[in-house]
């Protein structure tokens, strides 16, 4: 009885030992600029978000460092001094998160961390981040909630909400597509699935009170069979079906549907589309929507640092660079601008205080184009986004009819919940 | 009217998919008693095969009706390695512990396999969806389903009826049901019962392998594939009673049939349809529709 | 000195030892709070252990308990850490009382998927709620004791020494019960449930007993995580939570009231250093921990071999 619980006190004194002495000798001189950066590396998220993320910061942060970034972000390093990345997996769960949120701020040493597509894993580690004094930037997670229920000083957003993203696609098929009666969904059963869902009916709802919800289904997460739920969909005769499915998720439905009809017979709008569409650009059928969450992409404007980040991205990894790519892109050029804005010119380092002074209500540029922090009293980003209908050309995927939306039109301002705010949209847009 | 038929069909295509896929979880428990947790990772593990070696087979421009058997071909090959190397090399030293010793080994297992398949193919998505559409659809009453789907149901019946011919049938087979029935009794017999364990575990492993390659043409393959899979396997295996073949067939009968209504007319209650159907069975029949009587010892 | 007194020795001195490094070393609160949380509930799946049975469904409590103290904390207000570990315990004991009626019918393999079957409804009620969130969850309200604060920069110690005594009454309290008769009887049930009949003593009831126990612990245990981690969502809810404690309580072994506790601190350790060393291969990382722990000690074990005895 007591040589078990001797063993386990042993292994316990090791494996302390252990986790603990790494992170002694990893403490050296401060100079560099650390920062942690968290996103998927594994399970379902990894492939399409959390891995181009991951990209996205490697092949930025070396050019960076090695000062072969096109304006604005010419200089080297950030401020002059190196950036030094320490990679974390967000896999595992809100409670495991924030505990290794806690390890990088108080072991690893970091200077500001980086990350975050979960959006169950923003709500949890936004108290933290002032908890801990921390200089914290979420790039993607959609969640409205962080910045509308809550006011924060050490957390920062680059990435607009999902909000935008539902609103956008009921304004873009209103002004594509005539008479639209029944209006059908499918989407995944958890938070995102459901706000966007929910987001997208009362947006619809405002702009025509008489259009009948045929029918909406919400499979669990990762189901990956929807033979049922799209013959309930084709019976049900939507004019069109909204979709915020990605990732495996998304190409099972693609995979499944298209054979069968479903996206000829309604209009798809297909709100987080673009993840699929490097892979399986070629079986998206035409008329389908497709959103980025935002300008990335396909939807990016052409200014120079797009083209660079295009080109470096893809020379490196073989493959464009998706939405993710992007907006992680984002949040490390946002730093870099916040960093030196504090800096003004001077040699020594800017203090916390003074970085996240300079952060506030800032306008930087991304490969996406203009962001501005404009929300959550300059701690929130807005932005604009697109929408384009799937045409294909010959072989070549296109999209064409693309109408951008800037971000007052879709986003809430400052201090109103996106419920209220849709409803209080005119019908008149 | 419509509707019905519609519920009755995406309820049959359902329950052969899941009747395939946890029909190699139920041998294994039958024979071994060991609720096998890798089992998402040999589904995974087939479906990554059958990508690879069917997509090489058709960018090498060769038939693609042939595909098909490529893809159970894909599928027997990983049963064949991944089963005797668990088995041998590490599941015949746990043999004796605790059922739930042997579960968590599984569940060991199953995080390893995972991770050495990200290791094998990456993050990205693989694709063989060509099987999938070539077969055409098939449109009656209003209704459109892909020819696949009742392929698939075909395979589901064979392999039922092709699992129960052996074990019933061959000599081989009898002689698992002894096993089955009483370990002990059949080693002083004489029985090469580590034989028979190996078999059956290579066995269920190339089930569930087949599983995933007629699954991979119809999604795209990705990490965790397999964690989704588990419970609906566990679920169909314990709802049909742990062990019993037939039980399978009925206990996915009815999560795909009762599935398949809650889409059609209330969606909302989807979500633990499986889990409800779960509860219901177990709290009227305790052991599962089918268990097997077992004698108690005292 | 008598296997009581040598236990209390022991969990007095665990406590002082847990406190000192606590102060010493900061960094160490969290994760250790949160192990000595997600200990409490292993503990009370040692009992069901101990008592043959094992339950794949602590989640289910482990999320009821945490749900009750964050909506009361973020609803009505409540803060203070002692009312809502308490009302968290209280809710998953009511809730013990009504399915225990069910789940003490059930053995061995049908047990653990029923209850399994029953914490999955609950995620599923969970996901579809969304005034609490869905699968976002919500944020608990930073608590206090005895009206100062507890949680935050400042608080952060008092929340870590408060769930130490947690721990230590609790281990304590389950120490003093195996004493009683009714807590002897979890042994003799494991054995032998006819023998146990024969003695005249109600096994249905005995079991419906330590289910409820075990339960409250897990309440309390997901109260308590709930409270330090600051949020909670329908994952507490999951099989693989479940899971993580039925391996958990696996690994430390039955042996003695402070096992779970122990497991359940290095199960942490080992997971953290997984991540932070091989952020690309942690789940094979802790695979083949988990595989070495259940070779090489199988004295963490040894309480289950004894069961072999039992008809399978």
């Amino acid at each position: 009885m007591k040589s078990s619980l001797w063993q386990c006190t042993w292994l316990a004194a090791i494996a302390a030992a252990l986790a603990w002495i790494p992170s002694t000798a990893a403490a050296e001189d401060a100079k560099p600029f650390r920062v942690g950066i968290v996103t998927f590396l594994s399970g379902a998220a990894a492939g399409p978000f959390g891995v181009p993320a991951r990209n996205g910061a490697e092949v930025v942060v070396e050019a960076i460092n090695a000062g072969t970034v096109v304006a604005p972000y010419a200089s080297k390093g950030i401020g002059g001094a190196p950036l030094e990345i320490v990679f974390v997996d967000e896999a595992g769960g809100t409670t495991k998160q924030v505990t290794e949120y806690r390890n990088l701020v108080q072991q690893k040493n970091v200077d500001a961390v980086i990350g975050y597509i979960s959006s169950g894993d923003c709500l949890a580690i936004a108290p933290v981040a002032d908890e801990l004094k921390k200089l914290t930037v979420f790039f993607d997670c959609g969640t409205p909630r962080i910045f509308e229920d809550a006011s924060y000083k050490y957390l920062f957003r680059t990435g607009a909400t999902a909000t935008m993203d539902n609103v956008a696609a009921a304004l873009y098929l209103h002004q594509h597509k005539k008479n639209i009666r029944k209006i059908a969904g499918i989407n995944q059963n958890y938070a995102w699935g459901q706000d966007s869902w929910n987001d997208f009916v009362a947006t619809m709802k405002v702009l025509d009170p008489n259009v009948q919800i045929a029918t909406s289904q919400m499979p669990k997460l990762l189901a990956g069979q929807y033979g049922a739920e799209i013959s309930a969909i084709l019976s049900a005769d939507a004019d069109v079906v909204h979709s915020s499915f990605w990732g495996g998720d998304l190409d099972a439905l693609i995979l499944q549907g298209a054979p069968r009809g479903l996206f000829k017979k309604s209009t798809v709008v297909l709100t987080a589309g673009e993840t699929a569409v490097q892979k399986l650009g070629g079986q998206i059928p035409d008329g389908t929507i497709i959103g980025a969450r935002g300008p990335f992409d396909m939807f990016a404007p052409d200014t120079e640092l797009n083209r660079w980040f295009r080109k470096v991205y893809t020379d490196r990894y073989n493959v464009p660079p998706s939405y993710p790519s992007y907006k992680m892109a984002q949040a490390i050029f946002g730093l870099k601008a916040a960093y030196e804005k504090a800096q003004a010119g001077a040699k020594a380092s800017p203090s916390q205080e003074q970085i996240i002074a300079a952060f506030e209500h800032l306008t930087f540029e991304g490969p996406g184009g203009k962001v501005t922090m404009g929300l959550g009293k300059g701690h929130q980003a807005v932005q604009g986004t697109a929408y384009g209908t799937v045409k294909h050309v010959g072989d070549k995927f296109t999209l064409s009819d693309v109408a951008t939306y800037p971000a007052d039109r879709v986003t809430p301002p400052d201090g109103v919940k996106s419920e209220d705010w849709i409803k209080g949209l005119k019908a008149a847009k | 009217m419509r509707e019905l038929l519609a519920v009755v069909i995406d309820g049959a295509i359902y329950a052969s998919w899941l009747f395939v896929v946890a029909i190699g979880l139920t041998l294994i428990y039958g024979v071994m008693k060991i609720l096998n947790m890798a089992h998402g990772s040999l589904y995974a593990l087939g479906a990554y095969a059958a990508a690879s070696l069917g997509g090489a087979w058709l960018a090498g421009g060769h038939s693609p009706y042939a595909s098909y058997a490529i893809l159970v071909l894909a599928a027997l090959i990983v049963g064949l390695i991944a089963g005797p190397l668990l088995e041998r090399g590490l599941l015949r030293f746990m043999y004796g512990k605790d059922e739930i010793v042997l579960l968590l080994v599984t569940y060991a297992v199953f995080l390893i396999l995972e991770d050495v398949i990200k290791l094998i193919w990456g993050v990205d998505p693989y694709f063989i969806a060509q099987p999938y559409g070539m077969l055409g659809n098939l449109d009656f009453a209003g209704l459109t389903y892909p020819v696949y789907s009742f392929v698939l149901i075909a395979v589901a019946i064979f392999t039922g009826i092709g699992v129960a011919w052996v074990l019933q049938r061959t000599r081989p087979g009898k002689l698992l049901l002894v096993v089955i029935h009483d370990r002990e009794v059949s080693l002083a017999m004489g029985i090469n019962v580590s034989l028979f364990y190996l078999a059956t575990f290579t066995a269920g492993a190339m089930l569930a392998a087949i599983g995933g390659a007629l699954t991979a043409p119809t999604v795209s393959v990705v990490p965790g594939m397999g964690v989704e899979v588990i419970v609906l396997a566990f679920a169909v295996v314990v709802i049909g009673g742990l062990g019993s073949l037939p039980g399978a067939a009925l206990g996915a009968l009815i999560v795909g049939l009762v599935r398949s209504a809650a889409v059609h007319y209330l969606p909302q209650v989807e979500l633990f349809s499986i889990y409800l159907v779960m509860a219901l069975v177990l709290v009227v029949r305790p052991k599962g529709l089918f268990a097997g009587f077992e004698a108690r010892k005292i | 000195m008598n296997a009581r007194d040598r236990t209390l020795v022991t969990l007095v001195a665990a406590l002082v030892a847990l406190l000192a490094l606590g102060a010493l070393l900061p960094p160490w609160q969290f994760l250790a709070t949160v192990a000595l949380a997600k200990g409490c509930a292993v503990l009370g799946l040692m009992l069901l252990l101990r008592t043959g049975l094992v339950s794949f469904g602590q989640g289910l409590y482990f999320c009821l308990g945490a749900y009750s103290a964050g909506s009361l904390g973020q609803f009505f207000g409540v803060t203070d850490a002692l009312v809502l570990l308490t009302v968290g315990s209280l809710v998953a004991a009511v809730v013990a009382v009504v399915l225990g009626f069910l789940l003490a019918n059930y053995r061995s393999i049908f047990f653990a998927m029923l209850s399994l079957a029953l914490s999955m409804i609950l995620y599923g009620l969970l996901v579809k709620s969304e005034a609490l969130g869905s699968t976002d969850g919500f944020n608990v309200t930073p608590p206090t004791l005895a009206g100062s604060a507890i949680s935050g920069h400042d608080g952060r110690f008092s929340l870590y020494a408060l769930a130490c005594v947690v721990a230590f009454a609790a281990a304590l309290s389950l120490d003093r019960y195996f004493h009683t008769p009714l807590g002897r009887l979890a042994a003799a049930i494991r054995d032998n449930e006819l023998r146990v009949e024969y003695m005249g003593a109600s096994v249905r009831q005995a079991i419906h007993v330590k289910y409820v126990i075990a339960c409250s612990l897990a309440g309390l245990g997901g109260a308590l995580t709930g409270l330090t981690v600051g949020h909670i969502d329908p994952e507490m809810a999951y099989w693989t939570t479940s899971g993580e404690f039925v391996f958990v309580a696996i690994l430390a072994g039955t042996g003695s009231v402070a096992a779970p506790f122990l497991g359940s601190v290095l199960f942490e350790i080992v997971r953290s250093v997984a991540y932070q060393h091989s952020p690309n291969t942690w789940q094979l990382a802790l695979g083949t921990a988990m595989l070495l722990v259940i070779m090489f000690l199988p004295n963490g074990l040894w309480s289950m071999f004894a069961t072999r005895g039992k008809a399978a």
